[in-house]
């Protein structure tokens, strides 16, 4: 009976998103309001996917077994949250929370949206209902969760017990929010090309929810770097795999657009480029999707390959990417710039980040696909790594960070202060940071030695904002971005530290070997078989010292029945000055073991950078969300004056 | 805004789903195999992995008779059980070079100790800079190298025992 209702509230929203597609146009051809009832459909048909969800997580706590989704993807055995988070662990489940989350965003929008005009938010809801539609044909025609298994099987198949993590649990849900949360930027931008209403108010609508789902992207792929590292047990911490890349572009694409959105809510100007921005943004996590769902390009994230979903799937793309940029192609004339500004200026600022921010989300772009068309045009087979990205994109971003600290520091339209003088404590930095890496690590790469010198300069520049003034009055919202450019310089030297003093030791010990590496001297202790609840393990022991103290670390190789799989659990133990990183792998048969060591100062700077650039678009988005309450109650009190005193 | 820039994004959207379709029509193969066979071995100089054997360079494989350069490390499980099966080769006559990948000397003196050491030449690649330029993409990995210094066959994963004879024909006709 669940999933029967959950299926049948599917069907019911795909009816409702229908109908709010024939409303839209209905309210573009004439002068018909039908805002009112717009906004009621929008709502019902969100309330009814998160009740189709809500059915989903149902049936998989209870791990039906007569609903062929749970006996592929589930097992009786499994710890009770992963029974609920292997919901979303598999195609069908993560679909059903990609088109629910799409339309909860469109219900949010109807809901919250007060500043937008009433056309452009009649024609937003239905293009995020139009969106809503083909996502909800997918998973009816070729994806459906709830389909039943007649007869219903004894014992589930398990679940890939890699995904057997608390990673799995947030890691997906939130890159999801992030990236579907990027379709209300969207519709709101084809709503506005279709009713010539691109303007600042537009812009400040937009913002919100350009912000919220920013955050969601940076935690996301923040957890995701920090989950392969210490699940795949090979010690790194990004892979330009293709995967990650389809995370990474709609990321880019809305920093740049959480910039240029400024100049449009501020000024009026860049009016095409940001429409186009919020286009591209939300057409990156579709690309990204069908790249992750289809299995078209290689990558570590096997998931199954499926010509048919990759095609629906394509379709889909294809047609909403396609429609949005004809639109723009034909509206884009008639949009008129703002306001205009000079050299130097904090839109030229904005300008350049924009710039860079794009030719990086290019160079990301062309690495991910250029084997699959250099294949398709030659037939030859090669693959694009790090090597390319770091070499290409490195650099690039070494610059923009450079600019992130010279940015806010500009005024809007022209700057005729000395604002260079502020910079001199930060640049005073940087070059200190550069004699000490040359005096202590005179060996280190150019890349590492330069993102060491431009955290130094960019951690002190960042705060200049709060300079100057008195800090508590400052606005949240420029607390939110100093704390955000703040987190770039933490992140930038966990990975500056990671890539010049990382140390690797590979070798195949014997009881009672000594290993060193970095600081450290390991000495294994052997190994012992243990087991869980849905595994057996081996598990080796590692005392490991430098000078005085003794750390035992326990990284194992697990055994997983249900379906057969083997993985390894690294064992790491944190330091404040870096991580200690064990991986124990097969044996030789002669008692020797295969252990892998690394050694890598300061890594966790990279996510605690991370967590902080996300804490700031926080901060961002409360500063902004208590400015539109108090101008909105401002607004009442005069309106309300205006009666009293007329 | 010109035609042309508002146009561009269309353009280049219906470059990428041509692109993509053509994937979906046609599934990749996902071996990775090396693009120099039949191409000269690309340049290198390595250091000596022990002291008391010679380095390898690329100029030491064109020595007018062929060669299997093997690709392995100590850490390496399986190359335990392919350097059984070297030894083996090595008795027919065969010239075995080796590259140790991410390794250390004394680790390397140490495997061969225990497991035997069929190699001759012995070239140290700590960043598995040469192994990648020669197209490998795991340990253990071996390449048939003719007498100019031509690669002629690439062997990826551990060579069995009852492979001998097929290497030995590959030699003899790289010959």
């Amino acid at each position: 009976m669940i999933a029967e209702a959950g299926l049948a509230a599917l069907w019911l929203a795909a009816g409702l998103a229908a109908l709010q597609l024939v409303l839209m146009v209905t309210a573009l051809r004439s002068n018909v309001d039908v805002g009112h009832t717009m906004r009621s459909i929008a709502v019902v048909q969100g309330a009814l996917t998160l009740i189709a969800f809500a059915m989903l997580l149902q049936v998989f706590a209870a791990t039906d077994l007569s609903v062929a989704l749970v006996f592929e993807n589930s097992h009786s055995a499994k710890p009770f949250i992963y029974k609920v988070a292997g919901a979303w662990g598999n195609h069908e489940g993560s679909m059903l929370m990609w088109v629910t989350i799409l339309a909860a965003a469109g219900a949010c929008l109807a809901i919250f949206s007060r500043r937008t005009s009433a056309r452009t938010l009649v024609a937003a809801l239905g293009a995020q209902a139009a969106l809503a539609l083909g996502f909800y044909a997918f998973l009816l025609i070729a994806s459906n969760p709830f389909a039943r298994l007649n007869p219903p099987a004894a014992e589930g198949q398990g679940l890939n017990p890699l995904l057997q993590d608390p990673g799995l649990a947030f890691h997906p849900p939130t890159l999801y929010f992030g990236y579907v949360g990027l379709s209300v930027a969207f519709s709101l931008a084809v709503g506005a090309l279709l009713t010539n209403e691109v303007d600042s108010r537009l812009a400040q609508a937009m913002r919100p929810w350009i912000l919220a789902a920013w955050i969601m992207l940076t935690l996301g792929i923040t957890a995701g770097s920090y989950w392969a590292y210490y699940e795949l047990g090979w010690g790194g911490w990004w892979f330009w795999d293709p995967v990650e890349n389809a995370s990474l572009m709609p990321w880019l694409a809305a920093t740049a657009l959480l910039h240029s959105i400024n100049v449009l809510a501020a000024r009026g100007a860049l009016k095409a480029w940001t429409m186009m921005l919020a286009v591209i943004a939300f057409s990156m996590s579709m690309v990204g999707t069908f790249l992750v769902r289809s299995g078209v390009l290689t990558s570590v994230h096997a998931f199954a390959i499926d010509p048919e979903r990759g095609t629906f799937l394509l379709a889909l793309l294809a047609l909403y990417v396609g429609a949005a940029f004809v639109l723009f192609a034909f509206r884009g004339a008639t949009l008129k710039e703002g306001a205009p500004f000079e050299l130097v200026s904090r839109e030229t600022g904005l300008v350049i980040n924009n710039l860079l921010l794009s030719v990086i989300l290019g160079i990301v772009f062309v690495g991910t696909l250029y084997p699959l068309f250099v294949e398709a045009v030659s037939g030859e087979k090669l693959s694009v790594g790090a090597p390319y990205f770091n070499a290409v994109a490195g650099p690039l971003a070494l610059i923009l960070a450079v600019l992130v600290g010279i940015g806010p520091l500009l005024a809007w339209r022209r700057e005729r202060r000395p604002v260079f003088k502020a910079l001199s404590v930060p640049a005073l930095l940087g070059v200190t940071a550069l004699v000490i890496s040359f005096i202590v690590a005179p060996g280190i790469g150019i890349l590492p030695r330069s993102g060491l010198v431009v955290a130094s300069y960019l951690a002190a520049a960042s705060i200049l904002p709060l300079i100057g003034r008195n800090p508590l009055r400052a606005p949240v919202a420029t607390w939110g971005m100093v704390l955000a450019h703040f987190g770039i310089a933490v992140a930038l030297t966990g990975m500056a530290m990671n890539a010049a003093f990382t140390e690797e030791r590979l070798a195949v010990a014997r009881t009672g070997d000594r290993l060193s590496v970095g600081p450290w001297l390991v000495e294994f202790a052997g190994v012992t078989p243990t087991a869980g609840k849905n595994w057996t393990a081996v598990e080796g022991e590692l005392r490991a010292t430098r000078g005085q103290g003794l750390v035992t670390l326990k990284p194992q190789t697990r055994y997983y029945s249900n379906p057969p799989t083997e993985t390894n659990e690294a064992a790491i133990e944190t330091f404040w000055n870096g991580q200690l990183y064990t991986v124990v792998g097969k044996a030789d048969g002669e008692g020797g073991w295969q252990l892998r060591l690394w050694w890598k100062p300061f890594v966790t700077l990279i996510w605690a950078g991370g967590a902080l650039i996300a804490l700031g678009g926080a901060l961002a988005l409360i500063g902004r969300l208590l400015r539109l309450r108090r101008r909105r109650s401002r607004s009442r009190e005069a309106e309300w004056r205006m009666e009293r005193y007329a | 805004m010109s035609r042309a820039v508002r146009f561009a994004p269309l353009a280049l959207l219906l470059v990428l789903l041509a692109g993509l379709i053509w994937r979906l029509a046609t599934p990749a193969d996902t071996n990775v195999s090396s693009k120099l066979k039949d191409q000269p071995v690309p340049v290198f100089i390595l250091g000596a992995a022990l002291p008391t054997k010679p380095a390898l360079s690329s100029s030491d494989l064109a020595t007018g008779r062929p060669r299997l350069v093997n690709i392995f490390a100590s850490w390496c499980v399986p190359c335990i059980t392919e350097v059984k099966v070297l030894q083996q080769l090595k008795a027919h006559g065969v010239t075995i070079d080796g590259i140790a990948v991410r390794d250390r000397s004394e680790d390397v003196a140490d495997f061969l100790a225990r497991n035997g050491d069929p190699y001759e030449r012995i070239g140290s690649d700590p960043q598995s800079q040469v192994q990648i330029s020669l197209g490998s993409s795991g340990v253990p990995e071996s390449f048939v190298v003719d007498g100019r210094g031509v690669i002629r066959y690439q062997h990826i994963g551990p060579i069995e025992a009852n492979e001998v004879p097929m290497i030995l024909r590959v030699l003899e006709r790289a010959r």
